[in-house]
């Protein structure tokens, strides 16, 4: 199988500011990618580099197999159309309602009539778990926590191979938190879908993620398992995974006694 | 989804034929994901109809290479959005066609409301209503503000005013003065002509003077002043409702009227008088060359002769008129600015709706100055 994404030899400056160093990231087709890394380390930067909002320094990153800089137009907004973007704050049209929200990349496509538009509408609407009456609603009615479904509903309306969510649980009550990570699962596990995801939030990255990239000294300093992250020295991970708060994440889903050795 | 990686991905395609008993079936076979329908959903759609018309027919569906939602829901719709009495359907698909009973349940309907219109205008009414109240209300805030100013001077926002002075006043001078020297060499050059037909070349200093330093200075440095600085001072505040900087500043128990709004009016009705005096007095250099190309009166004797044209109380009524004028927009455009909410299009809608009251509420202003100083620095001495 060929990679959805290939990221190489990635180089990003600001001013004097170096962000990342030489790169390299590969992303298999149906995995659950989390970047993980301190504030200002460059996850937001790398993932809007490789949704092509940003243009590197140097390097090339590659989705689908098509390099995103310097290929036609065309080509550039045919992958457009196969990926989903979840923002960090749902970024709906605020002068649209969600139903219009969700029908809007439907309706640019032009091939489909109203009809077709509005069941499919409503199908991604039960899917996110949001109530019907809610559609007509503007996104300045609706919660925090409506918004990010309703996002991911528009985000998936174009049946994307690849899914990229920016903090997807963050801003989220735990309990929400824990049923958008649902929802995300069950999502992942019906449609087959590649996700990319920026998160802080440990009990979503435990849950979720089949690998984990974390970004370190301007560049991934583990790429792989949970175990092969944790397994790996660096102040970053010991603080993030073995802290406190990481332990108590990490311990739900594996026995304490391997994390004990972690911890020195 | 199927797993194919080898085998070429196929178009679409839903073919009539028999099932192993003879029956009428139709087989799809194929990519019936939103890649291969984007371009033949209308096509396909009629194509499925036709068939879908004989309902005792088997659908066989399992040598359909990929399947999405998009697929599925144009199969349920060309089967009057239901299954099929004989589907044959692989097991992984099954998922896409398990939450589509529901899909088809209607939408609420909007009710019919005969009294629209008289709602409508009862909105709008009130409205009109809630922006006066609204107005009086910042206005009243705005002289409580002032009168604690006074009492406490040292508290008072001299830095927010001197950098509101800044941004309003002095980085107008370059557009302010690029419209003045234009409008000054239009006007001079449209009344040369009809002058020298009267052979009253020398009243091209009475007119311009006049019309330059009375009228046209103050209005022309308002309108460019309300489109430049009030919809940025709407903008600003809009994007901080947006962001809930103002909230912010609420419960830091800072009231926002001392410390956006009141600088913001101060510093206009500072800036504006000077401005207007800027504006006239570059108009009037562009008027002067004119008429010293046009008519021959050099530029020496068209100075030399405006204050025997124009009283300097002309002056003073154009440097009040821009107080009034400063402290207008500046009011009208925080009025606008704290009523946006937090959304975009709001954002936008008063933005415009800021800069067009300004302007207008400017010009009313100016007519009303007019007709209460008509008998004020107009006559010849």
């Amino acid at each position: 199988m060929n990679p959805i994404i290939e990221v190489e030899g990635l180089w990003t400056q600001f001013g004097d500011h170096l962000v990342h160093k030489d790169l390299n990231l590969t992303v298999m087709p149906g995995e659950v990618v989390s970047l993980v890394g301190g504030s200002g380390s460059g996850k937001t930067t790398l993932m809007r580099q490789i949704l092509g909002l940003e243009q590197p320094s140097r390097g090339t990153v590659k989705v689908f197999g098509i390099p995103l800089h310097g290929s036609k137009a065309q080509m550039v907004q045919k992958i457009r159309k196969r990926w989903g973007v979840l923002f960090q704050q749902g970024a709906l049209y605020s002068a649209l309602s969600v139903y219009d929200n969700i029908a809007l990349p439907l309706r640019e496509l032009r091939a489909f009539d109203e009809d077709f538009i509005h069941d499919m509408v409503m199908l991604k609407v039960d899917m996110v778990d949001i109530e019907r009456s809610h559609a007509a609603k503007m996104p300045a009615d609706l919660s925090g926590g409506m918004i990010k479904r309703i996002a991911l509903a528009r985000a998936l309306v174009l049946e994307p191979e690849l899914v990229f969510l920016d903090e997807p649980t963050a801003g989220l009550d735990p309990d929400r938190s824990e049923s958008f990570v649902k929802l995300i699962r069950s999502l992942h596990q019906k449609l087959n879908l590649t996700v990319i995801m920026v998160t802080h939030d440990l009990d979503t990255l435990v849950s979720l993620s089949d690998k984990i990239a974390v970004l370190a000294e301007q560049r991934l300093i583990v790429y792989g398992s949970l175990e092969e992250a944790i397994a790996v020295r660096h102040p970053f991970i010991l603080n993030f995974f073995l802290g406190e708060r990481g332990l108590r994440a990490l311990s739900a889903v594996m026995g304490s006694d391997k994390l004990s050795p972690g911890r020195s | 989804m199927q797993q194919a990686p080898v085998q070429a991905i196929l178009d679409p395609e839903a073919k009539e034929s028999r099932t192993g008993e003879g029956a009428p079936a139709v087989t799809l076979s194929g990519a019936w994901d939103i890649r291969a329908l984007e371009t033949r959903a209308k096509l396909l759609n009629s194509h499925l109809m036709s068939l879908a018309a004989d309902s005792g027919r088997q659908w066989d569906l399992s040598h359909i290479q990929r399947l999405d939602h998009i697929g599925a829901l144009l199969l349920w719709q060309a089967w009057g959005k239901r299954r099929p009495a004989q589907l044959v359907l692989a097991p992984a698909h099954e998922v896409f066609f398990s939450n589509l009973d529901s899909a088809a349940a209607a939408p609420p309907k909007v009710p019919f409301d005969p009294m629209r219109l008289v709602r409508t205008l009862g909105a709008r009414v009130l409205l009109t209503h809630e922006h006066f109240v609204g107005m009086v209300q910042l206005i009243g805030q705005i002289l409580i503000d002032t009168f604690g100013m006074m009492r406490h001077p040292l508290r008072g926002p001299w830095r927010e005013i001197s950098a509101s002075v800044f941004r309003v006043g002095t980085q107008a001078l370059g557009i302010t003065a690029l419209v003045g020297f234009l409008i000054g060499v239009v006007l001079s050059y449209l009344s040369a002509e009809q002058l020298k037909a009267f052979g009253a070349n020398i009243f091209i200093i009475n007119l311009l003077g006049m019309g330059i330093i009375r009228e046209l200075g103050p209005v022309i440095a308002a309108v460019l002043v309300a489109g430049r600085s009030g919809s940025a001072i709407t903008a600003q505040l809009g994007v901080m409702r947006v962001t809930e900087e103002l909230d912010a500043l609420s419960v830091m128990g800072i009231p926002h009227t001392v410390r956006l709004i009141l600088p913001k009016i101060v510093a206009l009705a500072i800036a504006m008088p000077l401005l207007i005096l800027w504006t006239s007095g570059i108009a009037l250099i562009g008027g002067a060359l004119a008429a010293s190309s046009q008519l021959g009166i050099s530029v020496h004797s068209f100075m030399s002769g405006l204050p025997g044209a124009v009283p300097t109380v002309n002056i003073w009524l154009a440097m009040g008129k821009g107080v009034m004028f400063g402290a207008l927009i500046a009011l009208v455009a925080c009025h606008f600015g704290l009523r946006v909410e937090p959304n975009t299009e709001s954002l936008g809608i008063g933005t415009t709706n800021s800069v067009v009251t300004s302007i207008t509420t400017v010009i009313i202003a100016d007519a009303i100055f007019a007709v209460i100083f008509s008998d004020v620095g107009i006559s010849l001495s």
